[in-house]
C-alpha cells in the first residue's frame, strides 16, 4: 500500500539456505508492508515453502536475517514466531485427525498468545474455547448446522482441510498470515468462495503473503507479486508489472498460462 | 444344498445413543446404565482386601495395584501423548530409592515420602528424560530402556545407597489394610483423574502433540513443555509405586530398576486395550495374579506370558476393554444376508 510511508511489518534480508547441496535459497531479500497482500510465485521446488519455513523458525536460514517491525527473529523457534502474529498455513495440512473439526481449534485457542488476545474475535478475552472454535469455523465457511464442525477431521474433504488450516492462524489473532498454497486442490467453485475470505481478512488489517500457482485468483488479491526462480528473486512488482516482465515469462511454465492471465488482467 | 449365508449385526442399545455425549438422562435405569462399570470396579477394587483369604494373596493385591499405576502411565504416554516409554523401572527405581533415602537417612515417615517420592522422583526422572523429548518413537523408548540399567550399573559401581546390597530396614506402611487401601486408591484416583484430565482443553493438547506436532508448533505452543508435563504426570505415578514398593517390602535395592517393571505393564495394556486407561488396569489384574499362580514353573512363567501376548495381538488386538464395551453398548445378532 503506501510503501514510503510505513515501516515493513516483515522483512528478509539476503536469506539463503541449502540443504546438503541443494540450495533452495539464494540471497532472497523482499519486505512485506501492513495491509499487503504479497504474492508469491515460482516454478515447483523454486524455494517458496523453504521461505515460509525460514520465517516462521520451521528451518533455520544458512545466513541472511528475517525481521518482524524491525525485530531479529531468524531461527527462533516456531512457537515463538507463532506467539509473535506470524502465522502459516502448510502445503501438506496438517490437520489433528483424531480429532473432530472443532477440537482442532481448541489448541491454537489454548495457545498463550490467544489467552493474551481472546482469538480472532475475542477484545482481549476468551470464553469458552470450544463455542469460540465453533464461531471461527462458522465464520470461514463451515455450515454450522450441518454438523460438519463437529465430524471427524479424517473425513473431511480437502476444502475444508484448507480452510481449517486458514482456521487454525486467524484462532491465534494474527498480524500476519502465510498461506502456502491454500487454493491448490480446491475446486474452481471452492477457490471463488475462498476468495472473498481472503480479501475480507485483509479488511480486517491482516498483513497476507500468498504463495500460489493459480495465478488467476491470485491476482485478484495480490497487490504485489515477487517471483522465485531457482531459489532467486527474479522479479517483484505489481501484477500487471509481474506479467509484462521478460525474465517471468521466460521462466515461467510453459508460458501459455501466463500470457492467459495477462489477457485477464 | 445352498449354504445360507449368516452376517452379525450390532445395534447400539437405545440407552447409549441417547446418553453418548448428551448427558439427558431420562431415567434412573439410564443413570445406572452409565454409572454401573464405574461402581462395579469402584466397589469391586475397594472390598478387595476382605475377599482375598490370606496375607500372600494380600501382598498380591498390592503389586497387582503397582503394575496397575505403571500400566496407567504407559498407556497415558503412549496412547495420549504419543511418548512410547519403557522406562517403568526407571519410574519404579527412582521412586523407591527417593522414598528409601528419605526414610532411612532422614526417619521421614511413610506418609510423607510416599507423595514427597512422588514429586522429587517425578521432578528427577523428568529432567533426565529431558534431553530425549525431541526423541520420537521407537528411539525414545530405546532410551527409556537404557535409563534403568544406566542408574543400576551407576549404583553399583559407585556403592551408592548401600551398593548392591540396598537399603535396607525401611519402615512399612502402619498396617496392611493401609497399605492395601493407599495403592488401590492411588489407582483409583490416577484412573479417573487421567480419564477426565484428557478430555480437558489441556489433555487436548497432547492428543494433538502426538497427532501433528509442527501443527501445535505453529499454533503458538511449545511441545517440549507439554511433552515435560505429561512425562512428570507419568513419571511421578510411576514413583510413587515404586515408593509404596519400597515400603511394602522395606527395603529399596537395585532390583527396583528390573525390566518387569517396563514390560509387564506394556503387555498388560496390550491384553486390557490400549488406549482406554481403565483396560491396562485390568490387564494387571490378570496377568499379575496368573503370574503368581505360575511362580513354582519358574522362568517358564515367561513362555506363558509370551504365548498371551502373542494370542491377544493375533486375536484381540484390541483388548479385553473394547471387547467388553462393545458388548455393553451394543446388541448383537445374526441376520440373513
Ligand atoms: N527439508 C528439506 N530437505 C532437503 N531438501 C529440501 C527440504 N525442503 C526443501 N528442499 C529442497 O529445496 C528446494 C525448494 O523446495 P521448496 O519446497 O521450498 O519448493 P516450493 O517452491 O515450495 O515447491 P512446490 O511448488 O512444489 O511447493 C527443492 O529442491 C527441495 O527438494
Ligand atoms: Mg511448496
Amino acid at each position: 500500500m503506501n510503501q514510503d510511508m510505513a515501516e515493513p511489518i516483515l522483512q528478509m534480508d539476503k536469506t539463503s539456505k541449502s540443504f546438503g547441496g541443494v540450495q533452495a535459497l539464494r540471497d532472497v531479500s523482499f519486505d512485506v508492508f501492513p495491509g499487503d497482500v504479497l504474492g508469491i510465485i515460482g516454478p515447483n521446488g523454486s524455494g517458496k515453502t523453504t521461505i515460509v519455513n525460514c520465517i516462521t523458525g520451521f528451518v533455520k536460514p544458512t545466513s541472511g536475517r528475517v525481521y518482524f517491525k524491525g525485530e531479529d527473529i531468524t531461527g527462533r523457534q516456531p512457537h515463538k514466531v507463532a506467539d509473535l502474529g506470524v502465522t502459516r498455513t502448510f502445503q501438506i495440512m496438517r490437520p489433528y485427525y483424531s480429532l473432530p473439526a472443532y477440537k482442532n481449534l481448541v489448541i491454537p485457542l489454548f495457545s498463550p498468545r490467544a489467552k493474551r488476545t481472546g482469538g480472532w474475535r475475542g477484545g482481549g478475552r476468551l470464553g469458552n474455547r470450544q463455542t469460540i472454535a465453533i464461531d471461527i469455523l462458522e465464520e470461514i465457511g463451515f455450515e454450522r448446522d450441518s454438523y460438519i464442525p463437529f465430524k471427524k477431521t479424517s473425513t473431511l474433504p480437502t476444502g475444508y482441510l484448507k480452510r481449517l488450516e486458514l482456521a487454525r492462524c486467524l484462532a491465534l489473532k494474527p498480524e500476519i498470515i502465510i498461506c502456502d498454497e491454500v487454493f491448490s486442490g480446491l475446486s474452481m467453485s471452492e477457490i471463488a468462495s475462498m476468495v472473498p475470505l481472503i480479501q475480507r481478512l485483509q479488511d480486517e488489517g491482516i498483513t497476507i503473503v500468498m504463495i500460489e500457482h493459480r495465478l488467476r485468483e491470485l491476482f485478484q488479491v495480490a497487490n504485489r507479486v515477487m517471483v522465485l526462480n531457482f531459489g532467486q528473486k527474479l522479479t517483484e512488482g505489481t501484477p500487471t508489472e509481474v506479467m509484462a516482465d521478460e525474465k517471468v515469462k521466460e521462466a515461467y511454465f510453459g508460458s501459455e498460462e501466463v500470457e492467459e492471465v495477462m489477457i485477464y488482467a | 444344498m445352498s449354504t445360507q449365508k449368516l452376517r452379525k449385526e450390532r445395534i447400539d442399545r437405545g440407552i447409549k445413543v441417547r446418553s453418548d455425549g448428551l448427558y439427558a438422562l431420562m431415567s434412573l435405569r439410564e443413570l445406572s446404565y452409565l454409572t454401573l462399570p464405574r461402581f462395579v470396579l469402584i466397589a469391586g477394587m475397594l472390598s478387595l482386601p476382605f475377599l482375598m483369604p490370606d496375607m500372600y494373596w494380600q501382598r498380591v493385591i498390592s503389586i497387582v495395584c503397582i503394575y496397575a499405576i505403571l500400566a496407567l502411565s504407559f498407556d497415558f504416554l503412549a496412547h495420549y501423548v504419543g511418548l512410547v516409554s519403557l522406562g517403568g523401572a526407571f519410574f519404579i527405581g527412582t521412586g523407591g530409592y527417593v522414598a528409601g533415602i528419605l526414610n532411612s537417612y532422614y526417619g521421614i515417615p511413610p506418609v510423607l515420602t510416599v507423595p514427597l517420592a512422588a514429586i522429587i522422583g517425578g521432578a528427577i526422572c523428568t529432567l533426565m528424560l529431558l534431553p530425549c523429548l525431541p526423541l520420537k518413537g521407537v528411539y525414545f523408548a530405546i532410551v527409556t530402556l537404557m535409563y534403568p540399567l544406566f542408574m543400576a550399573r551407576i549404583i553399583e559401581a559407585f556403592d551408592l545407597f548401600g551398593g548392591t546390597d540396598g537399603l535396607a530396614g525401611i519402615d512399612s506402611f502402619s498396617s496392611a489394610f493401609a497399605e492395601q487401601y493407599l495403592v488401590i486408591c492411588t489407582v483409583l484416583i490416577f484412573l479417573f483423574g487421567l480419564r477426565r484430565f484428557v478430555t480437558t482443553d489441556m489433555g487436548l493438547i497432547f492428543t494433538a502433540v502426538m497427532d501433528n506436532d509442527q501443527a501445535v508448533k505453529a499454533s503458538g505452543i511449545n511441545i517440549t513443555k507439554y511433552k515435560a508435563l505429561a512425562v512428570f504426570i507419568a513419571s511421578s505415578a510411576g514413583c510413587m509405586a515404586g515408593a509404596c514398593l519400597t515400603h511394602i517390602y522395606m527395603w529399596s535395592g537395585i532390583s527396583q530398576f528390573a525390566l518387569d517393571f517396563s514390560i509387564l505393564p506394556i503387555a498388560a495394556t496390550v491384553i486390557g486395550g490400549a488406549g482406554t486407561l481403565a483396560g491396562p488396569v485390568l490387564g494387571c489384574f490378570i496377568l499379575v495374579p496368573v503370574s503368581e499362580l505360575l511362580r513354582d514353573f519358574g522362568t517358564l512363567r515367561i513362555v506363558f506370558y509370551a504365548s498371551v501376548l502373542v494370542g491377544f495381538i493375533l486375536f484381540r488386538s484390541d483388548g479385553i476393554m473394547v471387547f467388553m464395551q462393545r458388548k455393553y453398548e451394543q446388541f448383537e445378532r445374526w441376520t440373513k444376508i
